[in-house]
Parts: structure tokens; C-alpha cells; sequence
């Protein structure tokens, strides 16, 4: 393994000096990348000190060095995870074969494949969330964002690493292409549709980063045990990362839910009264971001995640610590589908349903915080729960996305789907009033009106610490 | 199994969204999953099955009839997902192999079908891929003149199959790709093993698509384009179309009937006898006028329908029969005289279309896996575009006695030609030069021995020995391998030049249906038949 070189202009622990051929692409590739960040990073506040932790090595501690840094300063580096100790494939046909540490060309296509979706999720992020510092609700949330914007921007950096050493040419048009692409453009959109979506105030960014960042953990984590050697490490690294970007969801939903609880007490029942989010509201927009980030997982019956599974690309969930069998060559899955317009179940290969069997995992995680919030709710003595809509509910991809279902899961038709979908759903209303309540807070420890105080501080740090130095 | 029919008419398409707007017609791909033709698999992703394609063929027949004031032909999906995934993937793998040869045969000629009525009714054919297009979505596009794709980052045109699927790319064997694209043979080589394909800028520049553009732009450099391609095509907005109704077919004790000709079927003796009565010309329009009065009910229209109808039911709805026996009825006088009706109208567009239509029939005939023998007796009329079904045929019997003529015409000298372009008495007399230009311009009656002299039918036979002769040649063809008579009439039936249209076919009963049945395709570990399933394709890597 390759000493950390923090000297370059690239930090990174790929011994980068050592492959000239590399250290020159990438080289090239950092002012287009600049000029992307410039163009479509956050607006405003690149010229502020903003409190912000910096990977600077593997080592426990060194991937969370604090400073202030100005945002274009970061160091955008390349760091892959320790080698797996076991070096070998943990499932599909090569069960139990050595890894591979460069790319298999029956595999190729595939894994570029992965590594361009994957790659196109972390800057389409940046661009959705762009406006946000300019509503902040504090300098801690707004030091959060950035440092969200920031590890997004070094992930791209992780994934061009790979497109750049392991695709040649392809690669490196491929690298290009992911800064031409902007989130909700009607040309280029992103990749996959949640990256479209507008993130336009801070429900929504909370509501990305708990539901959408919780599922790049789940794609993330089954490709950090790939046959691919490479991917599986850059992941794995990725993922220590991503970890913070679903607590400031997690916990920024948690603090609006006790706001808007203390809200509905203090105002009998109408949060707006006091520019406070309805807890309806919230749930709507649960409903949304939730549903759009199942999309992500892809087809509930699909040949390319068979494929992917059979050929050790991509694996399940934890794939060596939580499952006995790795091969799974037999077996099948219960999916519920709709023939002639009822739910029946069918059997479908297991391998086949890998995307289901990750979106599972996916589920059950989410429902897990949602307990969390509903103690709040509980301790704040309200009888309104959050729950969590049905799988089938409002879906883009999959085999349910053809068909009209209500938020429990039942078949319903278009019409009423269409009646209630404003119930239903996050819609421009909500996000009007939800721009119309935000605004900018800059006072060091100060809140804005429509969310509680964190439990506590970045890094030990008080609460009205200067993270974002005006 | 319940037969196959291959009609149908707009009212009652369940895949195709139509749109015409002016002289502009626009059809949208828009497969509705839940009816494939056969149980068994779901039409996702606007994947076609036969029923698909039977649709768009239909399409295609009616622009050509119905729609004669068209100037451009727009080929979209209204799919939100991708533009056409090409055919889909369970349905061949659980099809038999002859299911799957006629499938492919089928939906190349709606797509040859498609090239030819573009050409001759000059109309500009543009397909706008607005998604993802595979496999033989992408040869759909091959089949149009131009290839407009949206520059979104996510579509692209790809053929999969190579690697995806372990059989031949696209549904011409890669003719199109090369030949008529002429595109590279080393970068078609990249693009088919390629399971993705290329994206917008790449496609342009390799050639495999003509013009790229964003989606924000694309409607409207479009219609500017059709806009242009409408004031290059004046004169056409006046024509009215004719309407073409459904074919009237009666199945009665083995015999399928239409209103001008009969199918005998002799399942035991694994033979259909085609009988086409010809009906006295007098009282037949005689002006263009009365022509298009007619429409659909005019004895050659009627004729060219009604037998591809009675060929497509052979190849699909019939198995086991190996020889069809073509003979006609009715005086020569009566053949030739419709035959002149349309000589002397050519330049009518209805009657260019008719012309255009039979010869496409004929064509159809030719490359039906089933032998054909014509016999020519009393009361036969082999004459003109009569004489022409015969010379199609892969033997010509006729009987030498009193009464019983064939006459040429004009017909015979261009107007209905082979799939090679060529005329089928050139291709015939492919090494006899000086008789086959004594043969042009010679529209006299020809007995038998004159006949035969003239290179136009294989025996003449005296009343004996064609009573003896003509039934054990039946009896003989009838009893031989059928894959070996496919090979061999494929063989024999195409002397001379090659061209597009016969390579794509060529390639395909040779390439394709042989990939088809090999084990790497589909033997239990072939990669069509594990595809969508959880196991991986495992390959013999001999090369045969
Ligand atoms: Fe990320
Ligand atoms: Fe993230």
C-alpha cells in the first residue's frame, strides 16, 4: 500500500507521482473540474473561512483533519481504503476467487456502467443544493451543507480516480461528461431522476440527505466489498464520509419534528401562525424524497443487478458479515406485482431481485429513525406519528411505476391519484411557503425560527462557534 | 394454437399512437405491454413482438394507399423511458425456431417495405430517437432515411446483442450498418460489441446517426426541417387516398378463399394448391379516375392483397406444408387487359402504388421457405404480371396440347422486378444472353414447345407424360429434407447481382438462424436462453 503524498496538488495515497500518465489527466481534468465547481458549487461564500474537515489520510482520525478553508482551497484528494485482508471475491460465480485489481474486460462495460452512475449522483448533489447558504437557518447548518458540498465534490474526485486509471479514453470522456451534466436540465440532465429534482429549500435538503444520501450508503456499501478491487476500497473510504451527510439529515429532520411539535403546541395546532413547518407538511415531503430515492435502488426484477451480483461487481448489503450464502445461485424472492389490476406474488430468482433485496435493508434502516422522530413527537406529548408510504407509492422506475397507488400500498386509480396527490405529496404551495419562512441566520448560535438547536457542536466545538466566518 | 391473422387497421391498434398534421405524419412507438401476441412474456420497454410489428406493417401498407399526400414520415416513441428496446428478449426465448425465423423475416420486410414505399412515393422517412434504442430499435432507425438523435446524455443508439445476448445484432445481419450507413467495418466492430452503445456526439461522428441535437431544440429543428422537406415536395396536397377495408376470407373444408383466389390445403400430402381466377376485363375502369372510384375493390389491388394475406397464413399459420402449386384461370386476353390498365396509367400515383405492391407480393413469394411448382393447363392464363408468378416459381410445368398459351408483356420487362433489381427472365437466362434478347418484345401466344424453347418454362409436357410426370414430381419434392429445399431454393432463386435488400435477407436465413440454433445461443447455457435469468451464459470457444 502506497504511502499518503499531501505534497502534490492531489493528495492522495495511489502513489498519483508514480503514474505520471494518470498524475497528467487528472491534472488536466482539475481546472475543468474547478470551473464546474465555480460555475454550479455553492453561490456566494467561496471566499469565506468556513470550519471544515479535510481528509488528508486513512489513517483512524486523519480522514478528519478541522481548519478553516476557503471552499476552492479544498483539498479534493484520492484516498482508497485499506486492502481487504481476505483478498478474495465474497460472492457470485467467482465466489472465493482472488480479487481483481485491475478490470476484467468481459466486466468492463459493466463496471463503467456502475462507476458513471455512481459517479454522476455527487456533483448533480452540489448543483441541487446550491442556493441553500443563502437561507441558512445558522452558521452551523450552513457549515454543514458546505462541508456536504465539499466531501460531494471530492467523492466525483474518488470516481474520475478510477474512470481515469482503469477506462482510458472512455474514461476520460466519461470524466468530462459528468461536468456537463447539470441536475434539472432539460438537455443534460442528471443521470437518475432524484438528482432532477429541485432541492429548493432546507426540508428538501434535509429530506435529500436523510432518504437520497441513505441510499448512495446502500449502493456504496454493496459496492465496497466488489470483486473489483479498487472500487470496493474507494467506496469504503467514501462511505466514512457519507456517514455525516445522513446525520445532518437525520438529525436536521429531528430538530425541524421538535420544532414544528413545539410550534403546534404553543400555536394550537397551526405552526404557521408562528412561520413554523406543519408536521402535514413534513410528512409530505417524506413522502416525496422517500419515494424518489426508492426509485434509485432500480427494477425490483432485474438482469443487470443479477448480472452484477453473479459476476462480484456488486453485492447485498454487508454482503460478507450479514449473509452465509454467497452464491445464491438457487432460491427465490416473494415480489408482489400487478397482473390484470390486483397485488398477487410472485417467485422471482433471487439474484434477480438483488435491487429489492438492498432496497429491503434500505427500508428497514429508514424505519429505524423514524422511530426516533416519533419518540419526539411522543416526548412533545402530540398523537401525530410520521410514517412512512408504501414501496408501490409513487414510483418512477420499476414495476410499479405504471400503475396508481395510494401511500398505504392499495391500487387505486389515476383520478384518485391525481385528486390527492397535493395531500399527498410535497407540492408548490408547501415549497412557496417553505421559501417564504427561510431565511438567512448568521448570528453565531442563533436559530431561525423553524427548527430546535442541535444536541451540540461540530468536533466539540460550542454551538455559537463562528463555523462560517462572514 | 390459435392461427395468426395479419390484418388489422388502425382503429384497433394497441402499440402505435398516430399523429398527422398537414402533409406531415408522425407515428409514436408506444408498446402497451400487457398484450404480446402469445402468452407468456410482457412487452416491456416498448420491446415488439410479431403483433407489434403486424402493426407497423399495416402502417406502412396504408401510407402508401391511404396517405398518398404525405411528404415526410416521422418515426418516434411515446415511451417516457426509452425510444424502443428492440424485440423482445422472452418472447424469442420461448419461441420455436421457425417462430423466430418468421418473426425476423416478417419484421425485415415491413422495414424493406418501409425503404421501398419511401423511395418510390418519394416520401422523407426520419426516425427521432428520444431515448435509449436497441437491437432492432435501432435497425427501425437503420430503415429510415435519416437518424435524428436527442443529445441528453442518456440516449444512444446501441446493437447489444453480440454481448448481451450471444445473437446476431440488429434484424438485417448488419447490412443496413454497413451497407447502406456505410459505416466503417472496424468501428461497426466497436459499436456491436458494445452493449450501450454511443451517445450523442460519438454517434454523429461515427456515422450512426446524421444529426444530433438537445432536447430543448430538437421539436423545433425538426419541423423546420419538415417544413423544408414539404416546399421540396409540391403538388401532393390534393391527392385524396383510398381506403383500404378488411380482406373477406372464408376456411371451408381446407379451402381458404378470397375474392380472387383459393388455397387448397392437402395437409397429407403436405401440399396448398393456389388457384387466383382472373375475371372478364370488360366493364373495368379504364380512366384513373375510375380507378381511385374503385379504391380497394379494383381486381389488381384486390389480387396483390389478397395473396400476400394467403402467403403470410402459409408461413405462420401452416406448418408441415412444403410445396405450393400455383395455377390461375381465365383467358389470357382478360390477364393481359388488366395488366394494360395499369401499363397505361403509370405515372397515377394510385397506379404506381399497385404496381409497387405487387411487386413487393411476388418478392414476398420468392423468399417463403416453401417450394413452389406452376402448372400451366387448360383454361390456365399465365399472362403478363400472371406469367411473372410463375417465373418466380422454382419449376414451370406446362402442358403441350391445343388451347394452352402464355403470353408476355410488359410486365415482364421491368416493371415487376426481383428483389436484385433485376428482371426474373434476366435472372433466369442469367448465361443465355441472345436468348434472353429474343425474348424482349415478344408479346405473341406461346405454345408449350415455343415455350420452352424460349427458356420460359422448365419441361412442356405431352398430355401423357405430363399426367405421369407432374404427380411423382410433387410426391418426390414433398418427401425431400425441407431445411435442405430452403437452402437450396435460397440458393437458386437469386442468380446474378446482390443488392441491399438480398444481402439483408441472405445474411439472415444464413447467419442469423444458424447463430439461432447454435448452443451458445440457445442450448441450455446459451446466453438467450439464461438472459434475465440468473445464471451466466457458459460458451463452447471453439470457432465453426
Ligand atoms: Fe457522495
Ligand atoms: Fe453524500
Amino acid at each position: 500500500m502506497s504511502k499518503v503524498d499531501r505534497s502534490g496538488k492531489i493528495p492522495n495515497n495511489v502513489d498519483l507521482a508514480g503514474d505520471k500518465r494518470l498524475q497528467r489527466a487528472l491534472e488536466h481534468w482539475l481546472p475543468l473540474y474547478m470551473e464546474w465547481w465555480n460555475d454550479m458549487g455553492p453561490a456566494g461564500f467561496q471566499t469565506n473561512d468556513i470550519y471544515l474537515r479535510t481528509a488528508v489520510s486513512i489513517e483512524s482520525g486523519g480522514w478528519a483533519n478541522f481548519d478553516y478553508v476557503k471552499m476552492p482551497e479544498y483539498r479534493w484528494g484520492i484516498f482508497l481504503a485499506p486492502t481487504d485482508s481476505t483478498n478474495t471475491i465474497g460472492f457470485g460465480d467467482h465466489y472465493g476467487k482472488p480479487t481483481w485489481t485491475e478490470i476484467p474486460g468481459e466486466y468492463r462495460g459493466n463496471l463503467r456502467r456502475i462507476i458513471v452512475t455512481q459517479a454522476d449522483t455527487e456533483p448533480a448533489s452540489v448543483e441541487q443544493q446550491r442556493f441553500l447558504g443563502t437561507i441558512a437557518p445558522s452558521l452551523y447548518d450552513m457549515r454543514n451543507l458546505f462541508q456536504v458540498n465539499v466531501e460531494e465534490g471530492r467523492h466525483l474526485w474518488a470516481m474520475v480516480y478510477l474512470l481515469f486509471r482503469f477506462f482510458g479514453k472512455d474514461g476520460r470522456d466519461e470524466a468530462e461528461e459528468l461536468l456537463c451534466r447539470r441536475s434539472g436540465d432539460e438537455d443534460k440532465p442528471r443521470i437518475l431522476n432524484a438528482f432532477n429534482e429541485p432541492c429548493d429549500h432546507w426540508l428538501s435538503f434535509f429530506c435529500f440527505t436523510h432518504f437520497t444520501d441513505r441510499d448512495g450508503k446502500f449502493q456504496l456499501a454493496s459496492l465496497a466489498e466488489s470483486g473489483f478491487e479498487p472500487l470496493a476500497r474507494t467506496c469504503d473510504f467514501m462511505l466514512t464520509e457519507e456517514a455525516h451527510h445522513l446525520f445532518v439529515g437525520e438529525s436536521g429532520l429531528d430538530r425541524i419534528i421538535k420544532r414544528s411539535a413545539e410550534l403546534t403546541r404553543e400555536t394550537d395546532g397551526d405552526p404557521m401562525k408562528a412561520g413554523g413547518i406543519p408536521l402535514d407538511m413534513i410528512q409530505r415531503s417524506i413522502n416525496y424524497w422517500f419515494t424518489y430515492s426508492l426509485d434509485l435502488f432500480g427494477g425490483e426484477i432485474s438482469s443487470n443487478a443479477a448480472n452484477f451480483f453473479a459476476e462480484g461487481l456488486k453485492g447485498r448489503f454487508k454482503e460478507k458479515s450479514r449473509y452465509e450464502d454467497h452464491i445464491m445461485k438457487e432460491g427465490v424472492k416473494i415480489i408482489p406485482q400487478v397482473v390484470n389490476n390486483v397485488v398477487v406474488e410472485e417467485q422471482i430468482p433471487y439474484r434477480n431481485t438483488i435491487n429489492e433485496v438492498l432496497r429491503d435493508e434500505y427500508i428497514d434502516d429508514v424505519q429505524r429513525a423514524l422511530r426516533k422522530w416519533n419518540r419526539t413527537l411522543e416526548k412533545m406529548e402530540l398523537e401525530t406519528r410520521i410514517t412512512l408510504p408504501s414501496r408501490r407509492f409513487h414510483r418512477h422506475q420499476g414495476i410499479y411505476s405504471n400503475h396508481a397507488f395510494d401511500p398505504e400500498g392499495n391500487l387505486i386509480t389515476e383520478e384518485e391519484l391525481k385528486k390527492n396527490s397535493d395531500r399527498w405529496l410535497l407540492n408548490d404551495e408547501d415549497n412557496d411557503y417553505l421559501v417564504s419562512i427561510m431565511h438567512q441566520v448568521i448570528e453565531p448560535g442563533k436559530m431561525a425560527n423553524w427548527i430546535a438547536p442541535p444536541a451540540r457542536g461540530i468536533n466539540g466545538q460550542p454551538l455559537d462557534f463562528e463555523y462560517v466566518r462572514l | 394454437m390459435e392461427p395468426i391473422s395479419f390484418q388489422v387497421d388502425p382503429s384497433r391498434y394497441r402499440h402505435w399512437d398516430l399523429e398527422k398534421e398537414g402533409q406531415v405524419m408522425r407515428i409514436h412507438m408506444n408498446v402497451d405491454p400487457d398484450f404480446p401476441l402469445r402468452d407468456g412474456y410482457e412487452l416491456k420497454l416498448n420491446s415488439y413482438d410479431l403483433g407489434v410489428d403486424i402493426e407497423l406493417a399495416d402502417i406502412v401498407r396504408r401510407l402508401r394507399f391511404e396517405h398518398p399526400e404525405i411528404t415526410s414520415l416521422v418515426i418516434s416513441s411515446n415511451h417516457d423511458q426509452v425510444f424502443c428496446s428492440g424485440a423482445n428478449i422472452h418472447m424469442l426465448g420461448i419461441s420455436s425456431h421457425s417462430w423466430k425465423v418468421n418473426f425476423c423475416k416478417f419484421t425485415n420486410e415491413t422495414r424493406c417495405e418501409l425503404e421501398d414505399w419511401a423511395a418510390q412515393a418519394d416520401v422523407r422517412t426520419i426516425c427521432a430517437v428520444t431515448g435509449p434504442c436497441a437491437g432492432g430499435g435501432y435497425e427501425l432507425a437503420l430503415a429510415c432515411d435519416e437518424i435524428w438523435l436527442i443529445d441528453d446524455g442518456n440516449s444512444a443508439v446501441s446493437l447489444p446483442e453480440t454481448p448481451l445476448l450471444g445473437v446476431l445484432p440488429g434484424t438485417g445481419g448488419l447490412t443496413r450498418l454497413v451497407d447502406k450507413r456505410k459505416v466503417r467495418r472496424d468501428r461497426a466492430d466497436v459499436f456491436c460489441t458494445l452493449a450501450e452503445g454511443f451517445k450523442g456526439k460519438r454517434a454523429l461522428k461515427w456515422g450512426l446517426v446524421d444529426e444530433i441535437a438537445p432536447r430543448s431544440i430538437f421539436e423545433e429543428k425538426l419541423q423546420q426541417y419538415l417544413d423544408q422537406i414539404q416546399q421540396q415536395r409540391p403538388g401532393r396536397q390534393d391527392r385524396q387516398g383510398i381506403v383500404l377495408g378488411p380482406i373477406e376470407v372464408a376456411d371451408v373444408d381446407g379451402v381458404r378463399s378470397s375474392s380472387t383466389l383459393s388455397v387448397a390445403y392437402q395437409p397429407e400430402k403436405r401440399t396448398a394448391e393456389f388457384t387466383i381466377e382472373v375475371p372478364a376485363v370488360s366493364g373495368a375502369p379504364s380512366t384513373p379516375a375510375e380507378i381511385h372510384a374503385q379504391g380497394d375493390s379494383f381486381w389488381p389491388l384486390r389480387l396483390a392483397r389478397e395473396l400476400e394475406d394467403a402467403l403470410l397464413d402459409l408461413r405462420v399459420n401452416r406448418k408441415g406444408i412444403g410445396l405450393c402449386i400455383m395455377k390461375t384461370k381465365g383467358n389470357l386476353d382478360d390477364i393481359l387487359g388488366w395488366d394494360r390498365i395499369l401499363i397505361e396509367h403509370q405515372g397515377d400515383w394510385l397506379v404506381d402504388q399497385i404496381l409497387h405492391l405487387t411487386t413487393h407480393v411476388i418478392q414476398r413469394m420468392e423468399r417463403t421457405s416453401c417450394s413452389f411448382f406452376a402448372l400451366i393447363e387448360q383454361e390456365s392464363c399465365f399472362g403478363g404480371s400472371l406469367l411473372e408468378l410463375a417465373l418466380a416459381c422454382d419449376r414451370i410445368y406446362m402442358l403441350d396440347e391445343e388451347g394452352v398459351q402464355i403470353q408476355r408483356s410488359a410486365m415482364n420487362e421491368g416493371l415487376l422486378p426481383m428483389t436484385t433489381d433485376i428482371t426474373r427472365s434476366e435472372c433466369r437466362l442469367l448465361g443465355e444472353k441472345e436468348l434472353l434478347e429474343s425474348n424482349q418484345g415478344n408479346y405473341s401466344r406461346l405454345d408449350a414447345s415455343t415455350a420452352e424453347q424460349m427458356g420460359l418454362v422448365t419441361e412442356a409436357l405431352d398430355e401423357f407424360d405430363y399426367a405421369d410426370m407432374v404427380p411423382v414430381a410433387i410426391d418426390e419434392r414433398v418427401s425431400l429434407s425441407p431445411d435442405s429445399l430452403t437452402g437450396m431454393e435460397a440458393n437458386l432463386r437469386f442468380a446474378g447481382p446482390e443488392n441491399l435488400e438480398s444481402k439483408v435477407f441472405g445474411r439472415l436465413s444464413a447467419w442469423q438462424n444458424w447463430i439461432f440454433i447454435r448452443p451458445n445461443a440457445t442450448g441450455p447455457h446459451g446466453a438467450l436462453t439464461l438472459y434475465g435469468r440468473p445464471e451466466r451464459p457458459d460458451f463452447a470457444w471453439d470457432r465453426v
